[in-house]
């Protein structure tokens, strides 16, 4: 009897861990056979560097380099104001502030995280997108700059939370190395502990770009949705994710349309597994330096 | 006794209500190396340690008493820890060097007091790691990581860090009790070596260590300082029954 139940459970386990990895494939093989369907009709090269994305059109033109070149310019943009930002604050959590501070600052940025990324747009429309247009005179304000700094609110808490844990996992006996020679504070924590943390502060910054590439709902309300080469940063953009919410609607199943939309799914995907991997590879190396000690 | 490099008073230190320290009277004598000895817990670390204020970094501490070095008063919140800590350099249990290279490693004290200078450095970091016996073996593999030596190694790195930036006064904290015998008798030889320019403080839990290479020594229990005085005369005739006791191995 016993033998029996455990049986079962052993089996039952063993589907259920076997079941993710069949689903993921699942999914990983219905996306590449459905975008790869595109390149029956489109060569690789033009749907990659092509500048024109006109998918209803007749002909139609499935060229992605405006949308890949605007997820990169809003990720760029938002990667460039999360980091600095999210170094010093990760810094003043873990080696300045009090720590009761400390812990109140840390619940606050995991309930930045909390927040649906819809009511971030939301808050930007209202809020961010009317206050741009303003300071810089624009048509509209809703532009790449107001996608990045929005996304940059998003990458925050990885951000931060990945970097402190890092700046928290760099031996004591270093801090007490440093001030033992004389070093201050500050003298301690950027020759010593930033460059300990190095990799831990490398992953966070990946993986922020991981969560703010993927972003979708935000960027689609605020970016201002143009599908044309970005030159500058206040311009409206828009970005891989954002076409796909925005098109798959009304692209009818089958059509050149529908498979282009898979298309950028895979390149996307391929993207997140790059960023992933790196950000793997440096978290790994923080891991192993970090046990040698 | 010339004037003592180190003299306390009524020192008495507390880890919130544990009284760590009480009433310790010593005074350190320049150019000699005075060893502090006695069982785990004794507080013979956290003497050490008021020397350079390193307790300081541990919440819910009070210190009371006083403490010269160099006829100054070192306790108080007005002590300028920073200033202190050049004149008073520390070496820990672990070797603990920076996970950066070689030279870096023994140029930081010198850069974090503004220095840029490249000769300077260089020469400061060639001085250094020949005064610890590490310039030849180490010579060629300066951008070397310095976690990547051994713990010898990276013990007497930790020493030239120290000396590049010529302090008063070495404490070293257990600084054998990673490393094999071979290592610890050279770091021992490197310690007689240095004590011509140095003062050094140790602490130690190998009593035969103390008896090696110190001059003076200090027995310590349960916070009090039992016992001070020539090294040869502690270890052979003691005056008091616990340093006797300790000594033979009787208990601790």
């Amino acid at each position: 009897m016993k033998r029996t139940t455990e049986w079962i459970i052993e089996k039952l386990i063993f589907i259920s861990g076997i079941g993710s990895i069949v689903f993921v494939a699942l999914i990983f093989f219905f996306l590449l056979k459905e975008g790869l369907s595109l390149f029956a009709s489109v060569n690789v090269f033009s749907f990659l560097f092509g500048v024109n994305w006109y998918p209803i059109s007749e002909p139609p033109q499935f060229g992605i380099l405006p949308l890949i070149l605007g997820s990169l310019l809003v990720t760029l943009g938002a990667v460039v104001i999360a980091v600095p930002l999210g170094i010093a604050s990760a810094l003043y959590v873990a080696e300045v502030a009090p720590k009761w501070l400390s812990e109140i600052l840390k619940s606050g940025i995991e309930l930045l995280a909390a927040i649906p990324s819809i009511v971030l747009g939301f808050i930007g429309i209202a809020t961010l997108a009317p206050f741009l247009k303003n300071v810089f005179n624009l048509p509209s304000g809703l532009t790449a700059l107001a996608g990045s700094i929005m996304l940059a609110f998003m990458a925050m808490p990885t951000i931060v939370s990945i970097i402190e844990d890092s700046i928290n996992s760099v031996p004591r006996s270093y801090r007490e190395g440093s001030l033992a020679l004389g070093a201050t504070r500050w003298q301690t924590i950027y020759r010593v502990i930033l460059p300990a943390a190095s990799s831990g502060i490398l992953a966070a910054i990946m993986l922020g770009i991981g969560r703010v590439i993927g972003e979708t709902m935000a960027v689609l309300m605020i970016t201002g949705n143009a599908a044309i080469l970005p030159t500058s940063i206040l311009q409206p953009v828009r970005t891989l994710t954002a076409t796909i919410a925005a098109e798959m609607g009304e692209a009818v199943s089958g059509s050149e349309h529908y498979f282009a939309l898979f298309a950028i799914g895979i390149v996307l995907f391929v993207i997140s597994f790059i960023i992933n991997l790196v950000a793997d590879f440096f978290m790994n190396r923080n891991k192993k330096r970090n046990k040698k000690k | 006794m010339d004037k003592p490099i180190i003299e306390t008073s009524k020192l008495n230190f507390y880890y919130g209500s544990f009284h760590a320290l009480i009433d310790v009277n010593l005074k350190v004598g320049r150019n000699k190396i005075t060893s502090l000895i006695g069982p785990s817990g004794c507080g013979k670390s956290t003497l050490l340690r008021i020397f350079n204020r390193m307790n300081d970094l541990i919440d819910g501490t009070t210190t009371s008493g006083s403490v010269l070095i160099e006829g100054r008063e070192i306790l108080g919140p007005q002590v300028d820890l920073v200033d202190l800590r050049k004149h008073v350099g520390m070496v820990f249990q672990r070797p603990n060097p920076f996970p950066l290279s070689v030279f870096e490693n023994v140029a930081f004290g010198l850069r974090i007091r503004g220095e840029r200078r490249k000769n300077v450095l260089e020469e400061a970091v060639c001085k250094s790691l020949s005064s610890v016996l590490l310039f030849d073996d180490l010579k060629d593999k300066l951008s070397l990581n310095a976690l990547q030596l051994t713990l010898e190694q990276q013990q007497r790195l930790c020493i030239a860090r120290l000396i590049a930036v010529t302090p008063d006064l070495l404490l070293m904290d257990e600084i054998c009790s990673a490393l094999d015998p071979m290592a610890t008798m050279k770091i021992e030889s490197l310690m007689l070596e240095l004590k011509k320019q140095y003062t050094i403080v140790i602490v130690t839990h190998n009593m035969q260590q103390a008896a090696r290479v110190s001059d003076e020594c200090g027995f310590m229990l349960l916070g009090e300082l039992i016992e001070f005085g020539d090294t040869k005369k502690i270890f052979t005739a003691p005056d008091d029954q616990r340093t006797d006791d300790y000594i033979t191995g009787r208990f601790g």
